[in-house]
């Protein structure tokens, strides 16, 4: 028996893999502390202080607190079902992240898990994977505030996704390719042939529809329709306690900082950034690298602020506004988008 | 034994098990979630033919939305194990032989019509990669193509049309 197994590729990847989920439960860790301060300030007033310097060690004091709380599993509810919702709403959050670039390769190594070929249909699968996190949690906590939410959850999310990917078709048309990595190589720079090579100067329209869907799928303000504490106490994790709990709070802010890193990947060229060619001859290969991964994450963050600042601006939509926004403005616009762009490329780009 | 073959015998295991216990499970959420599993799998052993696009879209359009339906209608009618009807054994038995008589027929019949079963090589084989199939769908296989996208149309327009209340219909006939 012979298994043909490179090690080093194996390493290679095991390594970048730590990197990025540690990364990204960092800062998921630090977006709770950010979305604090920016509805502070945003409402004028001081936010979280107390801990460390300008309440730094905020995130540490809460993972402590959620992990030392009493765990609280509700009689009548299917256990199994109840602890495999949040492990499931993690596990969705973070299997994003895989098809990233998250930068330029140097000397052959590839900081991107996984080129695969069909990596936009990848985020489209996890999507629609990701709603059974919510939906079985909310089952299994046997609380009908709890399936109301699920169920919200649920219509909210199968909505939403069809507008997504029709707005990302267009996309897909414009470029000619569905691996992500291929997608940012092309809108390398800035300006070229008379034009921004940025997607979002390509498809504003597109790019507009997918920033509302995401919000959506993100299930935030004004779309949090399956938390809305006013009406349904906190919707699916009502019943949910300790870490568990956590689990639920942090994969919603994974996705968050997921997506935002997948908007400026498709939309905002990634790793790319004006006059990058001038910097790539003048600084080591490495340096070159690393900074790429700083444009890519400096623009994910500001997607973040800009997703944060708009939860603490506008309220939540009423029910029936939502779902007729998903489909009878949201799902035409996004066809007659596709026809723009087919047309476009029909007449002007042969 | 390649790590090929080894990922096949624990996926069809692991697909073969899952199968049967959306059968035989009694819970309905529990055999919808099996079901879920069931798919995964599949898409597993379409990765396993190279077929990465075939693969993706039976997560999305499956396992992803029609099970997410699925799991709806489940939750919202609440059914759990009481209220599953008891069978008689006697319907259990004959639900076996006929179960067992449809397996022989199809067997059978895969065994007379003579097709020969071909191994795909997973290196070369790229039939199932998007743009080849692309390419053979609006080339050789553009006419049913465009007929089955007739049939989505008309089932999306049955939908609307059974999903309507009957005297908005009637009222929609009147106007026009």
């Amino acid at each position: 028996m012979y298994l043909a197994v490179d090690l080093s590729f194996i390493i290679e990847k095991v390594i970048l893999i730590s990197v990025i989920l540690g990364g990204s439960l960092g800062v998921a860790m630090y977006l709770t502390w950010a979305e604090r301060k920016v509805a502070a300030i945003m409402q004028d007033r001081v936010g979280p202080n107390r801990a460390g310097p300008f309440g730094l060690l905020q995130p540490l004091a809460d993972g402590l607190k959620l992990f030392a709380k009493e765990e609280i599993i509700p009689t009548f509810s299917n256990k199994f079902l109840f602890i495999i919702g949040p492990s499931l709403a993690m596990l969705t959050a973070l299997m994003t992240s895989a098809i990233i670039p998250w930068g330029p390769t140097f000397d052959g190594f590839v900081l991107q898990v996984a080129d695969i070929n069909i990596g936009m249909l990848f985020i489209f699968g996890v999507l629609s994977v990701g709603v059974y996190g919510i939906m079985l949690g909310a089952w299994a906590s046997n609380n009908k505030y709890s399936l109301l939410s699920g169920i919200r959850a649920a219509a909210q999310a199968v909505s939403y996704e069809l507008a997504l990917g029709l707005s990302l078709i267009a996309l897909i048309m414009l470029t000619g390719t569905m691996s992500v990595k291929e997608m940012v190589e092309q809108q390398h720079g800035f300006w070229a042939d008379g034009w921004f090579t940025w997607n979002v100067f390509k498809q504003p329209l597109g790019f507009i529809i997918f920033l509302v869907c995401s919000f959506a799928e993100l299930n935030r303000a004004p779309f949090d329709m399956a938390e809305s504490e006013s009406e349904l106490i906190g919707g699916y994790h009502t019943e949910y306690s300790s870490m568990k709990l956590g689990f639920f709070l942090f994969a919603e802010y994974i996705n968050l900082f997921i997506t935002s890193v997948i908007i400026s990947c498709l939309y905002f060229g990634g790793y790319n950034f004006p006059g990058m060619d001038w910097v790539a001859l003048n600084v080591p290969p490495l340096v070159f690298s690393l900074l790429g991964v700083v444009v890519v994450i400096t623009k994910a963050i500001l997607f973040v602020l800009f997703f944060m600042a708009i939860r603490w601006t506008l309220p939540r939509f009423r029910y029936d506004q939502l779902m007729n926004l998903g489909w009878k403005k949201l799902i035409p616009l996004a066809l007659i988008n596709m026809i723009i762009t087919g047309a476009a490329i029909l007449f002007w780009f042969k | 034994m390649s790590l090929d073959l080894i990922i096949f015998i624990v996926l069809s295991a692991l697909t073969l098990a899952s199968a049967i216990g959306v059968v035989i499970t009694r819970n309905p959420i529990t055999s919808v979630l099996l079901l879920i599993l069931t798919f995964f799998c599949i898409s597993g052993h379409y990765l396993l033919m190279n077929a990465q696009f075939l693969a993706i879209v039976n997560i999305i359009v499956y396992a992803g939305a029609i099970m997410v339906l699925f799991l709806f209608v489940i939750m919202l009618m609440n059914l759990n194990k009481d209220t599953e009807p008891q069978k008689s054994t006697m319907v259990q038995f004959a639900g076996v032989i006929s179960g067992g008589c449809l397996l022989l027929v199809i067997l059978m019949a895969f065994q007379s019509s003579g097709i020969e079963l071909t191994q795909t090589s997973t290196t070369v084989s790229n039939i199932g990669l998007i743009k080849v199939l692309g390419k053979k769908l609006f080339t050789d296989f553009v006419f049913p193509f465009e007929i089955s996208s007739v049939l989505f149309l008309s089932a999306m327009i049955g939908t609307v049309v059974l999903g309507k209340k009957d005297d908005d219909i009637a009222t929609a006939i009147q106007d026009s």
